[in-house]
């Protein structure tokens, strides 16, 4: 998943690299309200683990082998940005020294597998665990489920990154300059080989190091595990950068909502109609080819009550944008935003409920 | 799976990184055209090139910057079958798989009929560009690897307004790659000494798991070991770095020849 150079065009690695940015400075603020001088050591040291884990031939079942990326386990011990470091700093050495992965894509590798790879690994591995004890089973399972969907995340990233460059950047006689194949080939092949090989690689090693970590030194596993720290307990390296709950995890939570906002273009692709989502006129057409005896109207009912409501982003695209994609992002934006008003407006409510309860 | 279990084959990958950073070391030694250079000016000079062969549209262009990279090792005495081995051959094997269906599935004019599948004249450049692309690029950045230690990549680096934290923990991490990948190659040895027969392939992915976990306990204890040391020796997270490269005429001229030759692709590739 390492893009070599010549694959990206320079605009979409200016983009990456912008991308990348931001997400290595709000990690670096967020590490510095630590001490700085322990961050560097642990950041470190961290890397160069997860450089010499990159370079395990995991026996896989099926009987092949591959590589795993490292970025589960170290969202689980360090939390997201002492993995979103330490993995850009593994792939820039792959880059730098080892020429593994290009100078110009840098920035889109490190978009892709350190940040949103950390971002979903973490989001998955705490969402899965929730608050199981640091030795249960469900940490080891929360943790391969984690790694095989954060690979595969960045996988797809990179697939997408590719497949709109033959879109974006060809000469005057169509001939594309960078990654030749559209999205319809560049996702496919990308994601059967994450689906099947390198996503499992990871699976295997982040719950394998978390099944070792449970018997051998739990400590490490505490600083994410979203339970109270243990008095009795030394302080592990880890817990001097674990993450601060409450405003943090808020903050992430907006960076996803972002994201996945700038994905939903993706259903765009998606052939044909979601089961179940037919129109009056589709399911008419459906029933049509289905059997040419039956009825060729769609039920009576459907056809007048589906009059009865008028979507203001009928088909989710206003009528007033041309562009599919981009009526598609505005749909969600506003979906999202409306959700999130109304999420506000009923914590806010709960909040003067719950308090005026207390009071009472 | 390879002939071979998880065992040899994961300490042959590190006897191949250790042999490979070995050689960089040793070629940066030899006295060459890049070697002579300031490392900022290798580091600035590479670079452009690279931005170069990536933005340059055209198959001439990029062909001839590609015959810039192989005057360039040439003149830095590096051996062509390094380039071949490490390069060339790579590239061609992984950009070479993916670039091949792209000559009948890219839509265009048609040349040739193979079987049931289409030629195209686009598919065919499009083929050709991503492929010299891609070797020309990584021709450029193996040739910077070579050429210059990795601390002086490291101190050119700065020169580029990275931020000091970043470029100490790049230097702090390449050295303890070393000793992380010599730690696991002793376990791994030691591992293969007490060994007989060849271990069910479950067996062999819990004992990677463990000795991955083994592997962590052991980095975060050095981390933790470090720290102290740095802190004992008066580190308070102000990072200095020092800078003792002088530019010379010679690497002037060298920082405008590169700059020219980047210019000049990318004004006459666009």
């Amino acid at each position: 998943m390492h893009i070599p150079d010549g694959y990206l065009s320079p605009s979409t690695c200016a983009v990456m690299y912008a991308g990348a940015v931001a997400g290595w400075y709000s990690a670096l603020r967020r590490l510095k309200r630590m001490l700085l001088s322990r961050v560097i050591p642990l950041i470190s040291v961290f890397a160069a683990f997860s450089f010499v884990v990159m370079m395990f031939n995991l026996p896989l079942p099926g009987g092949t082998t591959g590589h795993a990326l490292g970025v589960t386990i170290a969202a689980i011990v360090l939390g997201p940005s002492g993995a979103i470091l330490a993995l850009s700093i593994a792939i820039a050495i792959q880059a730098l020294f080892f020429g593994d992965g290009g100078i110009s894509t840098l920035g889109a590798n490190c978009f892709n597998m350190a940040i949103i790879g950390a971002l979903v690994a973490y989001a998955m591995y705490r969402l899965i665990a929730a608050r199981a004890a640091l030795a249960s089973r469900r940490r080891v399972i929360a943790a391969g489920v984690a790694g095989y969907v954060a690979v595969n995340a960045a996988a797809l990233l990179a697939a997408i990154e590719f497949g709109i460059q033959p879109m974006l950047f060809h000469d005057a006689s169509g001939t594309p300059l960078y990654a030749p194949y559209p999205l319809s080939i560049a996702i496919p092949a990308m994601m059967i080989g994450h689906l099947t090989f390198a996503g499992l690689a990871e699976a295997v090693i982040s719950a394998g190091i978390v099944a070792y970590l449970q018997v051998a030194d739990p400590g490490l596993l505490r600083s994410t595990s979203g339970l109270p720290p243990e008095p009795a307990q030394a302080r592990t390296p880890a817990d001097a950068i674990a993450l601060r709950p409450a405003a943090s995890s808020a903050r992430r939570l907006w960076i996803a909502v972002a994201v996945l906002m700038l994905l939903t273009p993706l259903g765009i692709l998606a052939a044909g109609t979601a089961w179940g989502e037919w129109s009056p006129r589709q399911l008419a057409h459906a029933a049509l080819t289905a059997s040419p005896a039956s009825s060729a109207a769609a039920p009576a009912g459907l056809r007048r009550l589906s009059t009865l409501w008028t979507a203001p982003f009928p088909a989710y695209a206003p009528t007033f944008v041309r562009s599919r994609s981009f009526g598609y992002l505005l749909s969600a934006m506003f979906a999202v935003g409306f959700l999130l008003g109304v999420s506000l407006v009923v914590q806010r409510f709960m909040d003067r409920h719950r308090r005026s309860g207390s009071t009472a | 799976m390879s002939a071979r279990g998880f065992l040899e084959s994961t300490t042959m990958g590190f006897a191949r990184a250790l042999t490979r950073a070995m050689l960089s070391e040793q070629t940066a030694r030899q006295r060459g055209l890049l070697q002579s250079l300031d490392p900022r000016v290798r580091v600035v000079g590479l670079f452009a090139l690279v931005l170069a062969v990536t933005l340059s549209r055209k198959i001439t262009v990029v062909a001839a910057l590609f015959a810039v990279a192989i005057v360039l090792a040439l003149l830095s005495r590096v051996q062509l079958t390094t380039l071949i081995k490490r390069v060339w051959l790579v590239v061609l094997g992984f950009t070479g798989v993916i670039a091949l269906p792209a000559i009948f599935v890219t839509p265009g004019s048609p040349v040739a009929q193979l079987g049931p599948a289409m030629i195209t004249e686009q598919g065919l450049r499009t083929a050709t560009l991503l492929i010299l692309r891609v070797e020309t690029a990584v021709t450029f950045t193996t040739l910077l690897i070579l050429c210059t230690p990795w601390a002086h990549v490291l101190k050119a680096l700065r020169a580029l307004h990275l931020p000091k934290e970043a470029i100490t923990m790049l230097a702090m991490t390449y050295r303890y790659v070393f000793l992380l990948v010599e730690t696991a190659t002793q376990m791994f040895d030691s591992r293969r000494s007490r060994t007989v027969g060849r271990l069910p392939p479950a067996e062999q992915r819990r004992m990677a798991g463990r000795t991955a976990g083994v592997l962590l306990s052991k980095s975060m204890a050095t981390s933790e070991e470090v720290y102290m040391a740095m802190q004992s020796r008066g580190f308070r997270g102000e990072v200095e770095v020092l800078s003792d490269f002088h530019m010379t005429m010679w690497d002037y001229a060298g920082l405008v020849l590169f700059l020219l030759v980047a210019a000049v692709a990318v004004g006459v590739g666009r």
